[in-house]
């Protein structure tokens, strides 16, 4: 059986993060699995501008996003396989994978990395009642169709969920000449970013009804029509609030969800908040020398925030598989509270920590005022005051090794949002 | 007097920004920092994007490559730009960078390429 330093399961760009890292850190054997014809992942349909802006300090397309790190891969020359599907990982980190020009194939590794990304909610998991006609598409999918496929879509749009691939699909549809006559979305707010918000529906005049669901929807052969109504506190549609749109395409942007059956394979221990790994402040999961990063980990609002975690993962699987064992350490849990759904990590080592660890998190509603408090053992440590709080944008706080100095005996980490 | 309302995008606060014009006269309000009241300025003298769409590429390993405006465009002239990039097409080898329309309907921007399509 081939042997690898590193396998890492996903070319997109947390695996190509991920990989220049473990290559920096000195690892020359890795080997990248990807299942489509091209590396970049998801960046190469996501055509509109504003990536980059943290890590290159400028603002680029997705595939020019993708291109800077394929070249880091390139010039590093990591080897890395096409169309190739894995299909089972062993907890003795043997890696099968499937594809034309050899078969099927296994590889074991020392250390395996998980950047396989995320994919979208559909249809079938909304329960929305209607026919099965042609023209619902997830908007991703739509998105593929357009920007990579070429093919048009749809004439008269109705999009329900405003998550951020819903809204760049509205101004995507409309500059392709669609009409995009409503986003409707379930919650009070919107899970998209603020900036597409404006730059996608308002730039347009396109409505957005929050509070709103699709409640039916008309056409055998082809969408002839949707029929949306507002819903209550409950989430359930308010009787009477129906109105009917007229629309030859549905698109649904109604969250994405990690990828995580090959992680399951395994039977690392899984977060039920962020249906990705749990994992420790090296991006380890419960299984040691497998890491995690980027969308297979938690959904992220930045790719720019999955580049810098998956280096982080790459830097960290490359000193694993250096060392070869572990050292000891204090293993300590962190908690999310009241108002903060969950965190990555979630657990910190803090004798073996890097000098400051990075934990990211989302928030459970919209706030306004709040303060985001760390507490160690039940003490205040950091407070920080957050004018808003919304669930589509990923939070972080900082936390130094050094502030654990007069915890030696630390049990919990707690972050929360509070009031006062 | 004309009376607008804005949403600044300076950060995830978003303020509600109202603008009032008052012949050369523009006064901001709703903003929590500088940011908001020049973003509402912009947006109120000379509002501007950035477009991006994708073109047909011939004998290209793929059908379809990305492009963008090289800098901003005023915002009334997006559809005038998209309308342009409809009818253009490009030919594989495509480098990032390279330009597919050199002046795009007179805004004197060029459309460029964000991708880069070997020949089939």
């Amino acid at each position: 059986m081939m042997e690898h330093d590193i396998v890492i399961i996903g070319g997109g760009p947390a695996g190509l993060a991920a990989a220049v890292a473990a290559r920096k850190a000195g690892i020359q054997d890795i080997l990248i699995l990807e299942r489509d014809s091209c590396l970049g992942g998801i960046l190469n349909q996501c055509i509109h501008n504003g990536f980059g802006l943290h890590t290159f300090k400028e603002e680029l397309t997705g595939p020019e996003y993708a291109a800077r790190y394929i070249a880091m891969a390139q010039e590093e020359k990591i080897p890395y396989r096409l169309n190739t599907m894995v299909i089972d990982i062993s907890k003795e980190k043997e890696v099968t994978f499937i594809n034309r020009e050899d078969g099927l194939s296994t590889v074991k590794a020392k250390a395996v990395i998980l950047a396989m990304g995320c994919r979208e909610r559909p249809r079938g998991a909304l329960n929305i009642p209607g026919y099965r006609p042609a023209g619902i598409y997830s908007a991703g999918t739509a998105q593929r169709l357009m920007n990579i496929e070429g093919c048009s879509v749809g004439k008269e749009v109705v999009i329900l969920g405003s998550g951020d691939i819903g809204l760049i699909m509205a101004r995507r549809m409309t500059l392709e000449g669609a009409k995009v006559k409503v986003v409707a979305e379930l919650m009070p707010y919107s899970g998209g970013l603020k900036r597409n918000i404006v730059q996608c529906l308002d730039d347009y005049g396109i409505p957005l009804k929050l509070s709103h669901t699709v409640v039916d929807i008309q056409g055998k052969e082809r969408v002839t029509g949707i029929t949306l109504a507002e819903v209550g506190p409950d989430r359930k549609p308010i009787p009477g609030t129906q109105e009917h749109y007229d629309c030859d395409t549905l698109l649904l942007s109604v969250g994405l969800i990690p990828e995580n059956e090959l992680s399951r394979g395994i039977g690392v221990a899984m977060s039920p908040v962020t249906s990705g790994p749990e994992v420790n402040d090296c991006l380890e999961t419960s299984q040691e020398g497998i890491f995690a990063c980027g969308n297979v980990l938690h959904v992220h609002d930045l790719v720019d925030y999955v580049s810098e975690e998956a280096s982080l993962a790459g830097k960290n699987a490359a000193a694993y598989v250096k060392a070869g064992e572990k050292k000891a350490g204090r293993k300590v849990a962190i908690t999310a509270e009241n108002g903060v759904r969950y965190t990555v990590p979630q657990t910190l080592d803090i004798i073996n920590m890097q000098d400051s660890v990075t934990v990211r998190f989302r928030v459970a509603d919209v706030y306004r005022d709040r303060y985001i408090t760390v507490y160690y053992d039940g003490v205040p440590v950091i407070r920080r005051k957050k004018k808003v709080l919304a669930p589509g944008e990923m939070e972080q706080i900082v936390l130094k090794k050094e502030s654990f100095s007069d915890y030696p005996e630390l049990k919990n980490i707690v972050i929360r949002t509070e009031v006062e | 007097m004309e009376v607008r309302e804005l949403i600044c995008i300076g950060c995830p606060l978003g303020c509600p920004l109202t603008v009032r014009m008052d012949g050369e006269e523009i006064s901001v309000s709703g903003n929590t920092c500088r940011r908001g009241e020049d973003y509402a300025k912009k947006e109120v003298l000379s509002p501007t994007r950035i477009v991006t769409s994708s073109v047909r590429v011939k004998d290209g390993v793929i059908r379809m490559v990305s492009v963008k405006t090289k800098s901003d465009i005023p915002k009334n002239r997006i559809f005038d730009v998209m309308d342009e990039i409809h009818k253009a097409s490009a030919e594989a080898p495509v480098a990032i960078g390279d330009v597919i329309i050199k002046d795009c309907a007179g805004t004197g921007v060029p459309v460029i390429a964000t991708k880069a399509v070997d020949k089939a």
